[in-house]
């Protein structure tokens, strides 16, 4: 018997769609849950203030500039990010979605794609959060915090390249809670370095500067390049059993 | 011809064993080669680590034909179910599937293949409804495959909840919509791991038609219900604990009796 519904409403034998369309359709629905349980971006946020808090008082400073300010902040951040990393693929593996995915007709990059777009839009969010919260905390001027985002959405497409990839590989590990700061820590220290090095010139005592500025931006680039080819070359392999 | 071994209504395990390696002897993967098969299998391996969990599997499966896998627990079904599904690896052995050979076109395959198993592979915190579209984007069904969603759904009696989230349903329910994310794109060859799972005799029978046989549709049928296995197919794998072929051929071939055998006569 055949089954109900419009029997043209079928794709083709052997269509694959787009893996931009496959793309959009997993990062919207990760965002849809993320919307409806709140389970990633909260946290994060809440991890974030709850450190700057932490720091004021440990470090007895109401006011931070250039390398530490840079240091605080950006520590801040990747840490709050681990939260997001960590629960990236919790769904896929405790509900099939890793085995849903694949049995349909998409590329494994698209799913790689969207893990990774979505990490970066909660990166976005947290930062919209955080950084009036750090500037609230710390800063005398607030000079320097618009060119700051240049700097940390560039961080954010490296951590996100990374950490979708390590994400990934750990999701199926017992050991996941403990693989994914192991392994990317690490990894991200040349991130780490450069948006400091970019950071500390913009959140400088007397004002942003931009000296060197965008010697730091080439490499955060040129990371973020390299681990989404590296990404996209065996994140199909990696899906495999 | 299929490689068939017909059991004596008594055989024990050891005569099992040596009419499944008289199977396995016979089994030449060229000779079961055959031109309109969705599925064949040649000395078909699958290891965990050192653990054997299907040992030399060979049968082909004609388009459009039913295969009942039967065996005992341990015996290797899910697994070949998932081999078949294009999830899993082969370690050994030739498997194609649907024309193609996996695992390096498994690409081709996907797609074409619905899997009902004992997950749902459904989000719990999204409703019915947007699961079945979200499964409708990633298999490109034009508009979403609304007409095609809102069909399965009545035919499954769930057009009413079908917007409650999947964690508050019951696990009957899940299961109909399970039923639905396999059959929404009309998957060509159809995985089935015990699907009448969770499902009261009504919601059975309301699902029943939708995944019975259909003009094009070649079935996998996982059960150990070996009256409803040998009623559904046209072929039987039995499996033995430990994943070697106790018989592989066609369902007439097979007594209700000799198939329970496989399992130690208990079910």
């Amino acid at each position: 018997m055949t089954p109900p519904g419009n029997e043209t409403e079928t794709a083709p034998a052997g269509y694959r769609p787009s893996t931009l369309s496959a793309l959009a359709a997993i990062l919207a629905k990760d965002l849809r849950v993320e919307l409806r349980t709140l389970q990633s971006v909260p946290a994060m946020a809440l991890f974030a203030i709850t450190t700057f808090v932490l720091f004021r008082y440990g470090l007895d400073r109401e006011s931070l500039s250039g390398g530490l300010a840079a240091g605080v902040l950006l520590a801040t951040v990747l840490f709050a990010a681990i939260l997001a990393v960590n629960r990236l693929f919790v769904a896929e593996r405790d509900e099939g979605g890793f085995d849903a995915i694949r049995l349909a007709p998409v590329d494994g990059s698209a799913l790689l794609g969207a893990k990774a777009a979505a990490l970066v839009i909660y990166l976005l969010v947290l930062e919209a959060i955080a950084v009036p919260a750090f500037a609230l905390f710390f800063m005398d001027s607030w000079a320097g915090v618009p060119p700051l985002f240049g700097v940390l959405v560039l961080a954010d497409l490296g951590l996100a390249a990374t950490g979708v990839l390590i994400s990934s590989i750990a999701a199926n590990s017992r050991a996941r809670d403990l693989l994914v700061p192991l392994v990317l820590l690490p990894l991200l220290v040349p991130v780490m370095i450069a948006a400091a090095g970019a950071s500390r010139e913009l959140l400088a005592a007397g004002g942003p500067s931009y000296d060197g500025v965008a010697k730091w931006l080439a490499v955060l680039a040129f990371y973020d390049m390299t681990f989404a080819a590296v990404g996209f070359a065996v994140y199909d392999y990696l899906l495999e059993d | 011809m299929l490689p068939a071994c017909r059991l004596p209504a008594d055989w024990d395990n050891r005569t099992l064993m040596a009419d499944a390696t008289s199977v396995q002897q016979r089994a030449d993967p060229a000779a079961t080669t055959q031109p309109n098969a969705t599925i064949e299998l040649s000395r078909l391996w699958r290891e965990f680590g050192e653990r054997a969990v299907l040992r030399d599997v060979t049968i082909a499966v004609p388009a459009g034909s039913t295969v009942a896998v039967l065996g005992p627990n341990g015996a290797g079904k899910t697994t070949l179910l998932r081999i078949l599904a294009t999830l899993l690896r082969p370690t050994s052995g030739d498997v194609q599937v649907l024309g193609s050979r996996l695992p390096q076109d498994a690409w081709r395959a996907r797609g074409r293949i619905g899997l009902l198993g004992h997950d749902p592979l459904l989000y719990r915190d999204l409703s019915g409804a947007e699961n079945l579209r979200f499964q409708a984007r990633l298999h490109g069904l034009p508009g979403e495959g609304a007409q095609r969603i809102a069909g399965l759904l009545e035919q499954v009696r769930m057009s009413r909840r079908a917007d409650e989230l999947v964690r508050n349903l019951s696990a009957g329910m899940v299961q109909r919509l399970a039923v639905c994310r396999a059959l929404l794109h009309e998957p060509e060859l159809l995985l089935l791991d015990e699907p009448g799972s969770h499902l009261d005799p009504a919601a059975a029978a309301l699902v029943a038609p939708l995944l019975g046989q259909s003009p094009g549709r070649t079935r996998v049928l996982v059960t150990h219900d070996v009256d409803y296995g040998l009623a559904e197919a046209d072929l039987v794998l039995a499996l033995k604990a430990g994943g070697s072929v106790a018989y592989a051929g066609a369902a007439s071939g097979l007594s209700a009796g000799d198939a329970r055998a496989i399992y130690g006569g208990t079910p």
